[in-house]
């Protein structure tokens, strides 16, 4: 007698939804990890199929991230939950001056979710991790009953390589230190709040997500040594970072309003909803302190890139023991730029 | 930014700036009110205190709708929120105001109430025609800017038939702030010599109500647009009339704002709304003819009567002088618990949670400029 | 007082609606308190409602106003 074969049944991935038995570790969830996941991120170690990938390590210092996404909409002009969760890590990592070299994904997925769309976003993450060239090597799959996530969550963790003798961290700025900003501000959190419901509005913006990690290897090797930190500046927006810098670093800073890059569209967006792109998030820029003497250099070194055309220099760390980040509106007065409580919401008055 | 970038001109600024210091005479101080929360986050915003002479002083007016309603309101709002049939619509402003016990709008949808974020009256009109199985109600808030587009939402929700919107309505008026804070002034030893007037409020009312500061009260008052430009061009105006003994109503917003105001916005309200006797302004007290409240006509659409509402009076923390601060007789350094208790991550009162209240402006900016000065 | 923005109309809706634009953002929004809306109007903006029409103008006489005040008295 042959052997039996089960007609192999493929995921109805026009009209199916993810239900409880993909997330229960049989042949449900095989078949989703190997439709979906699989076919989307497409290398060995995945085809190995092991709850585990092991790779070489170099000599010297290591790096590693974790991140977890759960930004709504999960679809938003520019991006998806997917692409901007490869590219963040990729940046998380890149920032400590570190060459990215791979990833995991874990989702944990909402009974009901389309299947549809979970292919849309494995398709993304497969396309991001591809064009970064850093694969995704391993990853874990998880449903949860209806209600219990808002679509999908997806965490991630980064490893990377850091160059010999490289030393970022946030308390290194220092008084006189030059403050650089890779491109326009604002974009990502203007797109996605344009889907938002209650708030929703027309607009070109696209999402800047992008993995910096090309920009940075060349801002390392033009000026490693002189480096202070990098920072992407995602949540709370450049405000955010500027003052978590000061803080670590026991430094104020001073910035020019008039030198901050931001789109016509990002700031009109800004002014109807009454929010101060300060304060918007950004997920393909990056903020670095520099020494003074090589702040020149390194500018040119990020103009030259396609992820730094729009860099520009914002001002320099100074004493201050208050750690305020001061900034000359263009106006011509002064204020601060405070670090805000919680998200910013859209006001009235 | 067509109309909007031409007023925010720093080279302008600065000629204003040079103006302003040459007409103000050295030898006395000028008490200027900016009336509104909005011309205060716009002072800070731009920094426009440092292009402004010592002998120049700005007093933070009452003007933000969010700092002056009492927590007895905004507890009304949560307890609305806190029943299960009901979905309440709130402005971005309102989510994190603090009620009693260190409540707010934003807490109460953390523990599962029905809290839904709007930008616009029409975004609430919208959720109840898609929901008919929720009470939908609106928390309405505003000065006379705001009024009219809640008066439209009503006359809409009449119009469409719907049976599940009502309005709580917390609608206030400006003349009569201007006139309890004259009123209160001499006791307390503030002389607000002049005013800059609301922009927007100003183009609903029209600049005729406030001509009864300039003739009765004596003060200067000019009615400004809400750019940077037009509060220093309207400054600059009060000083003149301060220095010429002038006390008339002047208009720097002549783009956007007459005598007469918008006929139509009025009428909507007027159709809408009638004046309640009293209502309680937090800092302010208690003050006649100053709010609104919806018309028997329209009492089906009234919160306070289809729920059977009544605000139960709510104690502000003792040692918070919100209540001084809206009046402009204490600066918020003055307050016991500012910078320490009172930040704003942990706002005691409306005076530090809104962006446009003194205490928040004063620590956006005011520490900079102490720091500076020390 | 409030938040109240520029903008200016580019295409009229039915029901006392329009589109507004402000450097590329579009938003739908109420004309419902203003009289006659017409594509091209640039009208003040608060909450979802056009309030006023903007008067070109007086527009121009306050900048003129603003350029004369930086002038020596």
């Amino acid at each position: 007698m042959s052997r039996l074969e089960p007609v192999r049944r493929k995921l109805d991935l026009k009209a199916g939804r993810v239900d409880l038995s993909h997330g229960a570790g049989g042949r449900a969830m095989g078949r989703l990890i190997e439709d979906i996941f699989h076919e989307a991120f497409d290398n060995d170690w995945l085809r190995a199929g092991n709850d585990q990938s092991a790779f070489e390590v170099g000599a010297g210092r290591m790096v590693m991230t974790t991140d977890g996404y759960v930004v709504s909409p999960l679809f938003f002009p520019g991006g998806d939950i997917g692409k901007l969760a490869v590219n963040g890590t990729i940046n998380d990592v890149a920032m400590a001056g570190a060459k990215p070299l791979y990833l995991s994904a874990s989702f944990i997925i909402e009974e009901g979710f389309p299947f549809a769309d979970l292919k849309r976003i494995a398709q993304s993450m497969g396309e991001a991790s591809r064009a970064a060239g850093v694969p995704i090597i391993t990853g874990d799959t998880k449903v949860v009953e209806r209600g219990k996530a808002d679509g999908v969550f997806v965490t991630t963790c980064g490893v990377g390589a850091v160059m010999a003798g490289l030393v970022l961290s946030s308390d290194r700025a220092r008084p006189g230190d030059v403050v650089i900003v890779s491109g326009t501000m604002g974009d990502h959190g203007v797109a996605v709040m344009s889907k938002r419901e209650n708030l929703e509005f027309e607009t070109e913006i696209l999402s800047d997500t992008a993995a910096l990690h090309g920009l940075v290897a060349d801002m390392v090797a033009a000026c490693g040594p002189q480096l202070r930190v990098m920072r992407d500046p995602t949540r709370g927006g450049l405000a955010a970072t500027l003052n978590e810098l000061a803080h670590s670093s026991g430094v104020g800073f001073s910035i020019e309003e008039s030198a901050i890059p931001i789109r016509a569209e990002v700031a009109a967006a800004c002014e109807f909803l009454g929010l101060d792109p300060l304060n918007v998030a950004n997920e393909g820029k990056l903020v670095a302190i520099v020494a003074p003497e090589a702040a020149d250099a390194l500018l040119a070194v990020m103009k030259a890139h396609p992820q730094g055309r729009d860099s520009a220099i914002l001002g320099r760390a100074v004493e201050d023991e208050n750690r305020f980040v001061e900034m000359r509106t263009a106006f011509g007065g002064g204020r601060i730029v405070d670090w805000l409580a919680g998200e910013q919401l859209p006001r009235i008055c | 930014m067509k109309y909007v970038d031409e007023y925010r001109d720093g080279a302008l600024a600065q000629s204003i700036a040079e103006t302003i210091k040459r007409e103000a005479r050295a030898d006395r101080i000028y008490r200027l009110m900016e009336f509104c929360g909005g011309h205060t986050h716009a002072i800070s915003r731009y920094g426009l205190e440092d292009l402004l002479p010592p002998s120049v002083r700005m007093i933070h007016g009452p003007g933000c709708p969010v700092c002056v309603l009492p927590m007895a309101r905004i507890d009304l709002g949560i307890l609305c929120a806190r029943d299960p049939r009901i979905t309440l619509c709130v402005y971005g402003d309102m989510m994190r105001v603090p009620g009693s016990q260190g409540s707010s709008f934003l807490k109460a949808k953390a523990e599962g109430a029905d809290v839904r974020m709007v930008y616009s009256t029409l975004d609430a009109i919208k959720i109840a025609e898609k929901e008919p199985n929720r009470e939908v109600v609106f928390f309405a808030i505003g000065f006379e800017t705001t009024t009219p587009p809640t008066a439209l939402a009503i006359r809409a929700a009449q119009k469409k038939g719907l049976k599940n919107f009502s309005v709580l309505c917390n609608h206030v008026l400006t003349p009569a702030a201007m006139t309890a804070i004259l009123e209160s002034g001499g006791e307390e030893g503030v002389l607000v010599e002049g005013f800059v007037g609301p922009a927007h409020v100003s183009t609903v009312i029209g600049t005729k109500p406030y001509e009864v500061f300039a003739s009765h009260y004596r003060k200067p008052v000019v009615i400004a647009g809400f750019e940077p430009l037009d509060v220093a061009q309207a400054i600059l105006m009060l000083i003149r009339q301060i220095n010429d003994g002038r006390s008339e109503v002047e208009n720097e917003y002549i783009r956007a704002v007459t005598r007469e105001g918008n006929a139509r916005a009025q009428a909507e309200v007027a159709e809408v709304f009638d004046l309640r006797d009293t209502f309680e302004w937090r800092g302010l007290g208690w003050l006649p003819d100053s709010a609104l409240k919806l018309r028997g006509k329209y009492a089906e659409y009234d919160a306070e009567t289809r729920f059977g509402l009544v605000a139960q009076p709510a104690k502000d923390n003792p040692a918070c002088e919100c209540g001084a601060i809206l009046r402009g007789v204490k600066a918020p350094r003055e307050c016991r618990l500012f910078g320490t208790v009172c930040t704003p991550d942990t706002p005691m009162g409306s005076c530090m949670v809104s962006p446009e209240g003194a205490c928040s402006a004063h620590w956006t900016y005011g520490r900079f400029r102490e720091r500076n000065a020390a | 007082m409030c938040l109240a923005i520029p903008v200016r109309i580019v295409e009229i809706l039915p029901d006392d609606m329009a589109k507004v634009s402000l450097d590329g953002v579009v938003k739908t929004v109420s004309t419902a308190l203003i009289e006659d809306p017409a594509v091209g109007d640039y009208v003040v903006l608060h909450v979802g409602y056009a309030l006023t029409k903007i008067d070109p103008e007086e527009a121009e006489r306050t900048l003129e106003m603003l350029a004369q005040a930086g002038v020596a008295a």
